[in-house]
């Protein structure tokens, strides 16, 4: 059976670029102008009452002085308010925006709408309905929709989109639609080429690198020492979209110029600033998030080295950590530990990198003939063996060596020079706890990591690595010996996580099998090390610093979120493999590779990053 | 005089498949050599033999007098012996002058490399104008180009070019042989495997046509050139 159909008009599809620009559209000039007094008002609005009682936390009760949420709503207004005024090319505030306003603008937007109305419904959930608002919410829920619009009207070059062809099924069409809605949306954000900066003397600059510094303590400060769940989660929101109006209107990009420019400096501003921290505590409350987030993030960075550098696909790498932080414990004077020694620590931490180093050569001399996901299979099941071996050496399932699932505890705590690190020390004023005490040592193992990733990864050795990452046959044609690159490479990351292992064992008094999983909801794991290094961006040092940062501090500030945080934490990677495969801090080279159709830069200017 | 590499009765397989049935072949100081053949011939085989990818069954591989028979692939290259592979295996993500650095990965004389850089750079000149680029955007001729560069750059004694032509324009083709030929000026001794048999036999001094494993027919390249049997089964006439 054949029907013949026509079908009356069919018109090749033209590309047209749309002119309807939806409700809630404001003219060009007038946009620029809204968007910036919503900033403004946004401030105003954070001096204001939000509400009556003081029983929703933060006390946002009090007229002419902002608490708790409306710090962060003030933030983000006066970053709107800020980029807002800089796009009129406002003498002394040109600066703020080397790669155009506009989308700095309309991100920030977001985040003064995003952080307020959470913020208030946020009060109005706890407190039970919108009556509990007092008018100064209402103030700020305007004022931040007054800013939303007009950053949504500010003209933006829109792309040429093909219609979508009308002989297409429905759903074909609704898919060309929605990508074609995608494309202009983006093009919202698309930045300009950074204006060419002006050249400073060396000592501003220096100056700049310092204050930049401060802020991100400051900031950092701020996020650890959040008290409830609202205040962290407006503070993610508002982080969030700050620090991508921030990146949108170039700043990042200029300060990272200028941090390639002063690389010491900034290494030692920054450990400066992160060594500032206690000091900014009160109590040994936030110290202990502090010193584990310290050691999570070191284990990650030694990770980058076997993942970022070299390329290797390692899923055991937990279990290092572990042979370090037991082999520090076995030898650190613990009443449980079998063998019953007691070294001063520079030998316990010597024992506990050489155990991991030893056990990283052993593991690695079989497995790393293999290569890719053969690799992969293979750490994750040493990963698994290191655990159930040390439960099982429990004296009953083999010999004595770990107590097994009881682990070694009581590992007493360190004392250095006469320094005991169980006390609290006032130092100048400040209560140092022994969290705090702790702190300072994990931060020097992560300036040691640090600066031997650093050495390493600009040595022969790493651009070795970096070859056979790129191409393992054409690296051994170069005379690269690619198997004992790469053992150089696992012993070398193996070590650095019993350096971290080692401290930790004295952090947490007690070592059990179980903080040493595969995937677990406390971090670190192996699972969650990875992550971090993917998710801060391969083959950097700041990258895996971060991202460790916040892959601890989320789980660990989202207690209520426990029963669904792998759940969440799956989403975000996927999201994030999606919309930025190469990580929040971008290596030059990983940017080509995930870009390499449009935004890749073509020129490298230097090995790695 | 020795021959640089002597090469007697190379048998060559994979798992039970034989890819080179017991070849030799000699390759004298300052010559350029080729090896032409279709498709399975086994040409590709024998260059990684040579350089240590894969082990041979039997055979003797003697290179500047020593055997290379044990030695591993990452030390053939400190022997004096340069690989340019087949599909040209440049690093994509890295520039071009990282490439070239990597290229002179054992030696240590930053002098000496850095004006073997500029060498390159001088035989090569686009090159030169891209250095910072990174190599993957290149194109195919200019990344064959590069893979040559970078091979010359750990200063071997005999250079292997496999299928340089492979995937070029005619006209980046003839920059390629030409390069060749003036490498062969400066007195760079050269392995040089090719389908391109028109192209390979006009620069060889000598020349092995193999065929599923064998080397069935040696001479000079404008010998086999000229040769009947080899003007119809390789360069197309009747």
């Amino acid at each position: 059976m054949t029907t013949t159909q026509t079908t009356t008009t069919v018109t090749a599809p033209a590309p047209t670029a749309p002119t309807t620009r939806g409700p809630l559209t404001l003219p060009p000039h007038i946009a620029r102008a809204t968007a910036t007094a919503g900033g403004a008002l946004t401030i105003i609005s954070a001096f204001l009452a939000w509400t009556w009682t003081s029983a929703f936390p933060g006390d946002l009760t009090v007229y002419g002085y902002p608490g708790g949420l409306q710090w962060l709503v003030l933030v983000s207004g006066a970053l709107l308010a800020l980029f807002g005024l800089s796009s009129y090319g406002i003498k002394g505030l040109t600066w703020l925006t080397p790669q155009g306003a506009d989308p700095a603008i309309r991100l920030a937007s977001y985040a003064a709408l995003a952080t307020a109305w959470f913020s208030i419904i946020a009060i109005s959930v706890s407190l039970g309905g919108v009556v509990n608002l007092e008018p100064g919410a209402y103030v700020a829920a305007i004022a931040t929709l007054i800013g939303w619009i007009g950053a949504r009207s500010l003209p933006y070059e829109r792309p040429e989109n093909h219609p979508a062809d009308p002989e297409d099924s429905g759903f074909e069409q609704f898919k060309h639609n929605l990508s074609n809605r995608w494309t202009t949306y983006k093009s919202a954000f698309a930045t300009n080429s950074a204006r060419p900066a002006k050249p400073l003397p060396s000592y501003i600059e220096i100056l700049i690198v310092a204050v930049v510094l401060a802020l991100g303590l400051v900031v950092f400060t701020y996020g650890i020492s959040t008290e409830y769940d609202e205040l962290f989660i407006g503070f993610l929101i508002t982080a969030g979209f700050g620090f991508a109006a921030i990146q949108k209107a170039g700043l990042i990009q200029r300060v990272t110029t200028l941090t390639a420019r002063h690389r010491n400096v900034t290494l030692v501003g920054a450990f400066v600033a992160a060594a500032a921290f206690p000091f900014t505590q009160s109590d040994d409350q936030y110290a202990t998030i502090g010193v584990n987030i310290l050691i999570f993030a070191t284990v990650a960075l030694g990770l980058n080295i076997v993942v970022g550098l070299a390329g290797l696909l390692d899923l055991g790498y937990v279990a290092f950590l572990g042979v370090g932080a037991y082999a520090a414990a076995l030898v650190s004077g613990s009443p449980t530990s079998p063998l019953g020694i007691h070294l001063p620590f520079w030998q316990a931490i010597l024992v506990g990198a050489a155990a991991s180093m030893v056990f990283g050569v052993l593991i690695g001399a079989p497995t790393l003939r293999l290569r890719g996901d053969y690799l992969a299979i293979v750490t994750l099941g040493f990963g698994e063996i290191f655990r159930i071996a040390v439960l099982n050496l429990d004296g009953t399932s083999g010999p004595d060596v770990t107590n097994g699932s009881n682990g070694i505890s009581s590992i007493p705590n360190l004392s250095l020079f006469g320094f005991d690190f169980g006390a609290t020390h006032t130092i100048g004023g400040f209560t140092i706890g022994r969290f705090a005490n702790y702190f300072f040592l994990m931060l020097l193992v992560t300036l040691i990591v640090v600066v031997v990733f650093r050495r390493s990864a600009e040595s022969r050795i790493g651009r070795a690595w970096v070859a056979i990452r790129e191409d393992e046959t054409a690296a051994e044609a170069m005379g690269i010996n690619g198997f004992r690159t790469k053992l150089i490479a696992f012993a070398l990351g193996a070590t650095l996580a019993g350096l971290a292992g080692a401290v930790q064992a004295h952090v947490t008094y007690t070592v059990t099998p179980e903080q040493y999983q595969f995937a677990h909801a406390v971090p670190p794991n192996s699972a969650f090390l990875l992550a971090a290094v993917v998710l801060g961006g391969m083959g950097t040092i700041s990258g895996p610093l971060i991202g460790g940062a916040l892959l601890f501090l989320i789980p660990n500030k989202l207690q209520f979120m426990s029963d669904f945080q792998l759940l969440a934490f799956g989403l975000a990677l996927v999201l994030l493999m999606r919309f930025r495969p190469e990580g929040l801090i971008a290596n030059r080279r990983q940017q080509l590779e995930f870009h390499e159709k449009d935004e890749a830069p073509a020129t490298l200017t230097k090995a790695g990053a | 005089m020795t021959a640089l590499l002597e090469v007697e009765d190379l048998r060559v397989a994979y798992g039970k498949i034989e890819a080179v049935k017991g070849i030799s072949f000699k390759v004298d100081e300052g010559e350029v050599v080729t090896l032409i053949g279709t498709n399975g011939a086994g040409k590709t085989t024998t260059l990684r033999t040579l350089s240590g990818l894969i082990k041979p069954l039997t055979g003797q591989i003697k290179f500047n007098g020593k055997s290379l028979r044990k030695v591993p692939a990452h030390q053939v290259v400190s022997l004096g012996l340069a690989h340019s592979p087949e599909g040209r295996h440049i690093f994509p993500r890295m520039s071009i002058e990282d490439n070239l650095r990597l290229g002179a990965f054992l030696r240590k004389d930053s002098d000496g490399i850095n004006k073997d850089i500029q060498r390159a750079y001088d035989l090569f000149p686009i090159l030169g104008e891209r250095r910072k680029q990174a190599s993957g955007t290149l194109s195919g001729g200019e990344q064959q180009m590069l893979a040559m560069g970078r091979a010359l750059m750990s200063q071997p004694k005999l250079l292997m070019l496999d299928e340089p032509s492979m995937g070029l324009s005619p006209i980046m083709m003839q920059k390629i042989m030409a390069t060749i030929t003036e490498l062969r000026a400066q007195g760079t001794t050269i392995l040089l495997v090719e389908q391109n048999a028109q192209a390979a036999l006009s620069l060889a001094n000598h020349a092995h046509v193999m065929e599923v494993g064998n080397i069935v027919l040696s001479g000079t390249g404008q010998d086999l050139l000229h040769d009947d049997s080899v003007r119809k089964a390789y360069l197309g006439e009747d």
